[in-house]
């Protein structure tokens, strides 16, 4: 069975899921559940599910100190932003502390962020953090891009063993979608064929997904199949599964919301020249945000930003070429 | 009155051994740097000087209490039990260390002897203390932990974010406040507001509205009172307090940062070599709390002298046994390195 449900919607039913079936799963945050009219206080009582001062730095390091010693917290950081104030917790500790034990702890904990809020939000709350994080050992970088993936991969998240870094893009949360009922689980390091396509591969992760999408859609009708591959997770990053699939389409453009050389793209595009060099009759391309802040004003945000035409263009010129024939 | 009452003579004994035993333990890892060079790499750094604190702070404990120090971390260990052969091979960075040789000197962990971790970066793990409280605090253990850090740490927003966060949801964490009068290389005197104004630094307790006491930490007694106090008001449930343990550290910060192939050992103590302040040295050396305490027990007639030789023999003898067993260790395997990424 599955119900139509929005992006929103799914995360929080997936933690409520996991709070019911597990007493060591905790959740807290900055200005929740304030009140005994909260829904998730109601049901799980003012000691799981508590209201944070803004101090990031210590609703951080708490939630590692909490999971060395068995809880499984779940910290909801609203904006990405808001945990470069704690960046130690979340690259320096957070994924350190069972490597640097011998292996004698693990740290499962949820660190739980919007991000890419593409609506206004100018120049410090609508980044893209993730490249900052998906290269250190034991973190984990979890994407979801439609509703299903976003339950899923909340679910795998609570229940994975390390700190897992769920980003979830704000410019979905009012998507609907399919999503099967019940807990279930989508693992960490999977990507996901979106669309299945011969001509070439588009890797998109989040909102880009959706983007590339509407871009292949358009494509088809010019006779050109394109295949979205979303990762859903850059850390483990699925780096087979996009091969495999540049290895049938020969070309690979790359979609990503953050700047050209703090992207994702930049790592897979890595990848891919040193693992799926001899399948590209093309050059890999790069269809990111340009290299500057997020602006406010409407028109100077879209012009910044990737959208549906910029990806057509791209897979024009990846189309058009011959090269490695 | 509280628990000091109980404190019998096999408790006080106990409390002069594990003062030995850490003493003895720095003084094999200081010695470390001379007779087997090259053996210890990076950063070490030491707790003589803080063996009446510790022990005294620890001594109160119950059989399940937590304790999370920062990256000097060699003394609460020995204190609860870790066998110091696995501490001291962590050191060497031998297969047989208590981390396998993937942490050193700043990362001990032992979980199953009730000493889940520690963090190398000053203030952090203060808030990885609250965390632990916090997992007692929503299991109902009754367990209280024990945050031991500097007084460098306590000017770092972890420490201020974390104060407030403990006393809000009233967390079962005693903050122990080791001044040792340095930051690192730096007197308190020019990077704490509150030394500065002539104030002690229990005071920053009272930004969170909880309790904050200063106490004398060359006397194990003392530290025991206080913190016993702090731990049964955790245990009762009425949240956190912060004790200003003062006392002064003996050797220096830590041993030299020297890039190899340069040696590297244990410079002399920054009042000395920073300061030029050799009066200072040799007036602190006058309170080493390790014969403070030695006087005092054999004062009372808790110990004679024959015993507490006896002591401070088996000590030596302890530490020189967990020095060979370091040596004996070998080295961990090149392809291990990967293990341990991901749980």
């Amino acid at each position: 069975m599955a119900q139509e449900m929005m992006y929103g919607e799914a995360m929080a039913t997936a933690i409520m899921e996991e709070m019911q079936r597990d007493p060591n799963v905790i959740f807290y945050g900055q200005n929740m559940a304030m009140t005994d009219r909260d829904p998730m206080r109601k049901m799980f009582g003012k000691d799981r599910v508590r209201i944070a001062p803004i101090s990031e730095t210590a609703e951080i390091g708490v939630a590692v100190g909490a999971a060395i010693t068995g809880l499984r917290p779940i910290v909801e950081l609203w904006m990405s932003e808001f945990m470069l104030v704690a960046m130690d917790q979340v690259i320096n500790e957070a994924p350190r502390l069972r490597y640097m034990s011998g292996g004698q702890v693990k740290v499962p904990m949820v660190l739980k962020a919007g991000f890419g809020f593409a609506a206004g939000w100018a120049g410090q709350h609508s980044n893209c953090l993730y490249h900052t994080m998906m290269g250190v050992p034991g973190l984990k970088i979890a994407l979801p891009s439609t509703p299903a993936d976003a339950k899923g991969l909340m679910t795998a998240a609570i229940r994975d063993d390390n700190p897992v870094v769920y980003l979830h893009h704000y410019m979905l949360t009012l998507d609907t979608g399919e999503v099967p009922e019940g807990p279930y689980v989508i693992p960490l390091g999977v990507a996901d064929v979106k669309r299945a396509g011969t001509d070439v591969t588009i890797v998109a992760t989040a909102w880009m997904v959706k983007k590339a999408l509407a871009a292949a859609e358009q494509l088809a009708q010019e006779g050109i199949s394109a295949e979205v591959v979303d990762p859903r997770t850059l850390a483990p990053l699925d780096s087979d599964t996009i091969v495999q699939s540049v290895k049938k389409t020969g070309r690979l453009v790359l979609v990503d919301q953050a700047p050209r050389h703090s992207s994702a793209a930049a790592v897979i595009a890595a990848e891919v020249a040193e693992k799926g060099f001899e399948y590209l009759r093309a050059p890999i391309t790069m269809v990111t945000a340009l290299d500057a802040s997020v602006p406010y004003s409407e028109p100077l945000e879209s012009y910044l930003l990737p959208n549906e035409s910029k990806i057509v263009h791209a897979v024009h010129s990846v189309v058009a070429e011959r090269a490695g024939v | 009155m509280h628990e000091r009452e109980q404190l019998g003579k096999d408790r006080l004994i106990w409390m002069y051994t594990q003062m030995a035993r850490i003493r003895e333990f720095e003084e094999h890892v200081k010695r470390t740097f001379l007779e087997h060079p090259g053996a210890m790499r990076g950063h070490t750094h030491l707790a003589d000087g803080a063996e009446a604190s510790t022990v005294g702070a620890l001594a109160t404990r119950h059989t399940d209490d937590l304790a999370m120090p920062s990256y000097r971390c060699h003394a609460q260990p020995i204190v609860l039990g870790t066998p110091p052969r696995k501490i001291m091979a962590e050191l060497y960075g031998r297969k047989d260390g208590l981390c396998k040789g993937f942490g050193g000197s700043m990362h001990l962990a032992d979980p199953a002897n009730h000493f889940p971790g520690t963090s190398a970066i000053v203030g952090q793990s203060i808030a990885h203390a609250a965390g632990a409280a916090l997992t007692a605090q929503v299991k109902n253990t009754g367990q209280v932990v024990y945050c031991f850090f500097g007084d460098g740490a306590a000017k770092q927003g972890a420490f201020f974010e974390t104060l407030n966060l403990a006393a809000v949801w009233k967390l079962p964490v005693v903050f122990i406040l080791e001044n040792n009068q340095y930051q690192a290389y730096t007197h308190i005197s020019l990077e704490d507001a509150n030394c500065m104004a002539g104030d002690p630094l229990s005071q920053k307790a009272a930004a969170f509205s909880i309790p904050g006491v200063t106490v004398d930490g060359t006397d194990p007694l003392k530290v025991y009172d206080e913190v016993g106090k702090a731990a049964a008001r955790a245990r009762a449930g009425e949240g956190p307090s912060l004790i200003e343990s003062k006392f002064y550290r003996f050797s220096a910060h830590g041993n030299a940062i020297t890039v190899p192939p340069a040696p590297t050992q244990f410079p002399e103590h920054e009042a000395v070599g920073v300061y030029g302040n050799k009066d200072e040295y040799k007036a602190a050396l006058k309170r080493d709390p390790n014969k403070l305490f030695r006087a005092v027990l054999l004062n009372q007639g808790v110990l004679t002298e024959a015993d507490a030789k006896k002591i401070e023999d088996s000590a030596r003898a302890e530490m020189d046994d967990a020095v060979a067993f370091a040596l004996a260790s070998p080295l961990p395997l090149p392809e291990e390195a990967t293990n341990y990424v991901y749980a």
